[in-house]
């Protein structure tokens, strides 16, 4: 596999894209389809192809699962911190209204946060389970 | 007319896929079928304009999970499903006959498709369509009840999608490191 040239240039090319369009996803969730679930199983997509394309060993030194394992916990952990946050800021639970002094901003901050925590959990555990699954291959 | 068309195109597939992964013995071909299969009710999620499901479909379901199906292939040694014993096929018939019919029977109650009366339009869902963009500001309803309205839901949900990590971790995350610390014991475990 590591010897395909045409598969090596296409993945080459397409993983920038496939990140980029990612992103877009991530952030563009308010106004499209998509969010913060879809962006990161998109992101991880992009890592999973470059792993199968160049090795397991190089897409684990590009994203190590030590830092997987972290952004997992932080993902669901600062999601759950913005309601926390806006607790202490006299609203309920979840409650993004309180966040900024307008309601409607503090709302839109609210779920950008919110989505872009999704994406990093989403995004960590895919990739995880995927290393997980793919490294006990390795002899 | 033309979404008549591509449904009973797409449902015919799905179909003939189902039928297909039945049949099949060779457990690569199931897996790749998984995929279509998962492409195909993406592809009938975007008929019926739920852009949202579908990209989700399509990415969970047709692209990680083929991936993780293939991995989960690449560590077992025996790639054909067993033959199972043959039955004779009349009693699992009438049963699937029974339940079929009876399900058919159940969508003569389903209001029809897109019907403004049907129970889920005359809920909170016209609450949170004319809410969404004063309260939130968002122009795609799915996000902010997603992430707004229901935001409560989201969390329990990152954390189902959390703990399944946490679980395959424990399950199969540290064997490597054991493995290759008693080398004869990973060899035992082969034969």
């Amino acid at each position: 596999m590591t010897h395909n040239l045409i598969l090596r240039i296409i993945s080459k090319i397409l993983i920038p894209l496939i990140i980029l369009f990612a992103l877009y996803v991530q952030f563009h969730g308010d106004f499209g389809p998509g969010g913060g679930f879809q962006a990161g199983v998109i992101l991880s997509a992009a890592i999973i192809l470059y792993a199968m394309i160049f090795g397991l060993e190089t897409a684990e030194r590009v994203v190590p699962p030590s830092l997987l394992r972290v952004l997992a916990s932080v993902g669901v952990l600062l999601y759950a911190g913005v309601g926390v946050v806006s607790i202490m800021m006299g609203g309920n639970y979840l409650d993004y209204s309180v966040l900024s002094a307008d309601p409607v901003a503090g709302q839109h901050l609210g779920v950008l946060l919110v989505e872009l925590r999704v994406g990093i959990a989403v995004f960590s555990v895919m990739l995880l389970i995927f290393f997980t699954f793919a490294g006990r291959a390795r002899p | 007319m033309i979404d008549v068309i591509i449904n009973v195109t797409l449902l015919a597939f799905l179909a003939v896929t189902a039928v297909a992964i039945a049949r099949m013995r060779d457990l690569f071909a199931i897996t790749m079928l998984f995929g279509m299969f998962s492409f195909l009710s993406a592809g009938l999620f975007i008929v019926m304009d739920a852009v949202d499901v579908a990209f989700t479909e399509a990415a969970v379901g047709a692209g990680v999970s083929t991936t993780l199906m293939l991995a989960t292939l690449a560590l077992t040694k025996d790639h054909d499903e067993k033959t199972p014993v043959v039955h004779r096929p009349w009693y699992p018939l009438v049963i699937v006959i029974l339940t079929g019919s009876a399900l058919v029977y159940g969508t003569w109650d389903i209001p029809a498709f897109g019907s403004g009366a049907a129970p889920a339009h005359t809920h909170v869902a016209p609450e949170y369509l004319s809410r969404s963009i004063p309260d939130t500001g968002i122009q795609n309803v799915v996000t902010s009840v997603l992430a707004s309205y229901r935001g409560f839901d989201t969390l329990g949900e990152v954390t189902v999608v959390f703990t399944a990590g946490i679980a395959v971790l424990i399950l199969i995350g540290g064997r490597r490191r054991s493995g290759r610390q008693n080398p004869e014991e990973g060899e035992s475990h082969d034969a």
